[in-house]
């Protein structure tokens, strides 16, 4: 058991001796701090420091002495010390040695003075741009490296590519298919009630078409698909990038939008069309179920209210989407797994915006669909 | 000779069905500094983190200051007891180079935050980087910095045992040189015990003590020179192969 660190005072003629003894670990610290502040001494006395029976001493405690000492100085008390074990006085120099200067702790930058705001101003105004010129060269170098792999499409990694449709596509099948069954179970109960006030409730099942095939069914499967495979691809760049994969490659002379991204948004371009037809699919049964319980039409009735319901265009003003979220769903993960930099928190952080920027823009193309598909009339 | 520091006793380890340590057994005694040298694959690193606790093993025991991992009570104080450099340093990417080397401190508690941050600067300045760095992130720091700046995070608590993970490699000689003074010192000031993954053959005749070479799932245990006369093959060439090299600098010369 390590003896606890002792500090004793007593008086020879004139002159006071303290004595250390014991072992001077850093766990002891508080205690050892609280010992050598609470010793009262005479001013401008004598002082002979004994640590010839100290029996360990480790660099937090002959900090603490150190400290110490000082203070002694500063009370103009001089002091002798009596040296002890060449190895705790070897301690005890290298620390001296290594003390870190006093000198005043570097100013930081007032947070409200008027070039930090400045600066911070512009900072604010020109990282968007620059990331958003980053984003357009990205597309550009993206946009070549597809028409590259069309014009040699032998160039294209297809083994990669089929275990990544395998990846997003397959493997999310049941919770793209859960998730649409029960919107359209929701859809139906929530319509059935309204239109029930109207005795209209047969064009539940227009609201369920309508609304599954035009946006829920793409919608959801979009946002499921970004959340899921979005970030995947983020972090696998991510930890790529920071493992100097992506240099590796570039050494060999290989392009990685050419064997990582393009192949991604291959991916995800065939994968997330299919998964939309199934996600409409899957809410129909949900809604058709919901429709036989609620209502009590039947399956061959539900059927053919159904075509009855949709126009030619509803089934496709949906599919047509698919393409088009699933490229900037695949863009903006690549993008951000690339721009990853540092460490693990960086991952996150693109990760994070990955997902909120895949969504985003699932939202934001939406928008611009339905305003086209007004303007074009279907 | 008082109780050892490490006290493995027929260690058996095997990593998805493939046997790495066999009957193995080490003593490190108190103030020791040991060198853990291996073939690229013969299990060393796996060694190490069995002794950690990081790995299972199937039989045999592993006692550290007398107490056994496994119990998970009085395993807890031994991660207070210990320091570990691992060998890329495994510096908390989210934390400053300075909050980092707190960590151990904090777990111990007590400590005031000013006399932390003194010592976090005395740590810094004697592994040798220079004070602005406490408040960098790992990611701006050069390989060897970051070695040096997980040093300073093995030592921040002035650890009974320090366990090193190739400490010197990638670093330039000379800077490797100083490195292995550097442990040298500290432990004859402080009395620490070390072990060292290491393939640097300076390291291993300058500084460690003794050198265990794992061959055939088993430790052949003695000093760097003894072990140059050893029969094993392996071990033979290991050894051997300095010696040549430095003859034929001295014919060069």
């Amino acid at each position: 058991m390590p003896t606890a660190p002792t500090v004793t005072v007593s008086q020879l003629k004139e002159d006071l001796t303290l004595c250390l003894a014991g072992e001077w670990r850093t766990f002891c610290l508080p205690e050892i701090k609280h010992k050598l502040s609470t010793l009262k001494l005479p001013q401008e006395s004598k002082v002979v420091i004994d640590l010839s029976s100290v029996d360990f001493l480790d660099t937090a405690s002959a900090y603490l002495l150190k400290k110490f000492l000082k203070k002694l100085k500063r009370l103009k008390i001089s002091y002798k010390i009596k040296e002890g074990s060449p190895t705790i006085m070897a301690t005890f120099h290298m620390v001296n040695e290594f003390t870190p200067s006093p000198e005043p702790r570097t100013e930081q930058t007032s947070r409200f003075s008027l070039i930090f705001l400045l600066n911070f101003l512009g900072k604010m105004a020109l990282d968007p741009l620059k990331t958003f010129l980053e984003a357009l060269s990205f597309l550009g170098e993206v946009t070549i490296g597809i028409i590259k792999i069309l014009i040699h499409p032998r160039r294209l990694r297809f083994i990669t590519l089929v275990d990544l449709i395998h990846k997003v596509g397959a493997s999310a099948l049941p919770i793209v298919g859960l998730i649409s069954f029960l919107i359209g179970v929701v859809l139906v109960y929530q319509g059935a009630d309204q239109l029930r006030r109207f005795g209209a409730e047969i064009f539940t099942i227009n609201l369920l078409a309508v609304s599954a095939l035009r946006e829920l069914g793409i919608l959801l499967t979009a946002i499921v698909v970004a959340g899921r495979s979005g970030s995947a691809y983020t972090a696998q760049l991510g930890f790529m990038k920071l493992n100097q994969e992506i240099d590796a490659l570039h050494v060999l002379g290989i392009d990685p939008i050419e064997v990582l991204v393009v192949p991604r948004i291959l991916a995800l371009l065939i994968v997330l069309p299919l998964l939309t037809f199934f996600a409409d699919i899957m809410a129909l049964i949900g809604g058709g179920i919901a429709t036989y319980f609620l209502i009590g039409v039947g399956p061959d009735d539900f059927a053919k209210h159904l075509l009855l319901s949709i126009g030619k265009w509803t089934f496709w003003t949906g599919i047509i989407k698919a393409p088009v979220f699933a490229f900037f769903i695949g863009l903006v993960a690549c993008f951000e797994g690339l721009r990853v930099s540092g460490g693990a928190e960086s991952v996150g952080k693109h990760t994070t915006q990955s997902v909120v920027e895949g969504i985003f823009l699932v939202i934001i193309f939406d928008a611009a669909f339905s305003i086209l598909f007004s303007v074009l009339g279907i | 000779m008082d109780t050892p520091v490490i006290d493995i006793n027929k260690l058996c380890t095997s990593i998805q069905g493939k046997k790495l340590h066999e009957g193995l057994s080490l003593n490190v005694y108190r103030g020791e500094i040991l060198g853990l040298v291996g073939a690229s694959g013969s299990g060393k690193s796996i060694l190490l983190r069995t002794i950690l606790g990081l790995n299972r093993y199937d039989s045999g025991s592993i006692r550290i200051f007398g107490i056994d991992h496994r119990d998970q009570k009085s395993a807890l104080s031994l991660r207070h007891r210990w320091g570990v450099l691992f060998q890329s340093g495994a510096l908390f990417s989210s934390l400053s180079v300075g909050d980092n080397i707190r960590v151990p401190m904090r777990e111990i508690g007590h400590i005031s935050e000013t006399l932390m941050r003194d010592l976090t600067l005395l740590k810094l300045k004697i592994v040798g980087l220079p004070e602005d760095t406490e408040a960098k992130f790992p990611a701006e720091l050069s390989g060897g910095m970051i070695k040096r700046a997980a040093l300073a995070r093995a030592l921040a608590i002035d650890a009974e045992l320090l366990f090193l993970d190739e400490p010197t490699s990638g670093l330039d000689p000379i800077s490797a040189r100083r490195f292995d003074l550097l442990i040298k010192d500290l432990q004859r000031n402080l009395n620490f015990t070390v072990m060292m993954v290491t393939h640097d053959l300076d390291s291993l005749f300058t500084v460690c003590d003794r050198v265990a070479v794992l061959v055939d799932q088993k430790l052949v245990i003695g000093t760097a020179t003894s072990l140059q006369k050893h029969p094993h093959p392996w071990i033979r060439e290991y050894f051997q192969g300095r010696r040549a090299s430095t003859l034929k600098r001295e014919v060069e010369k």
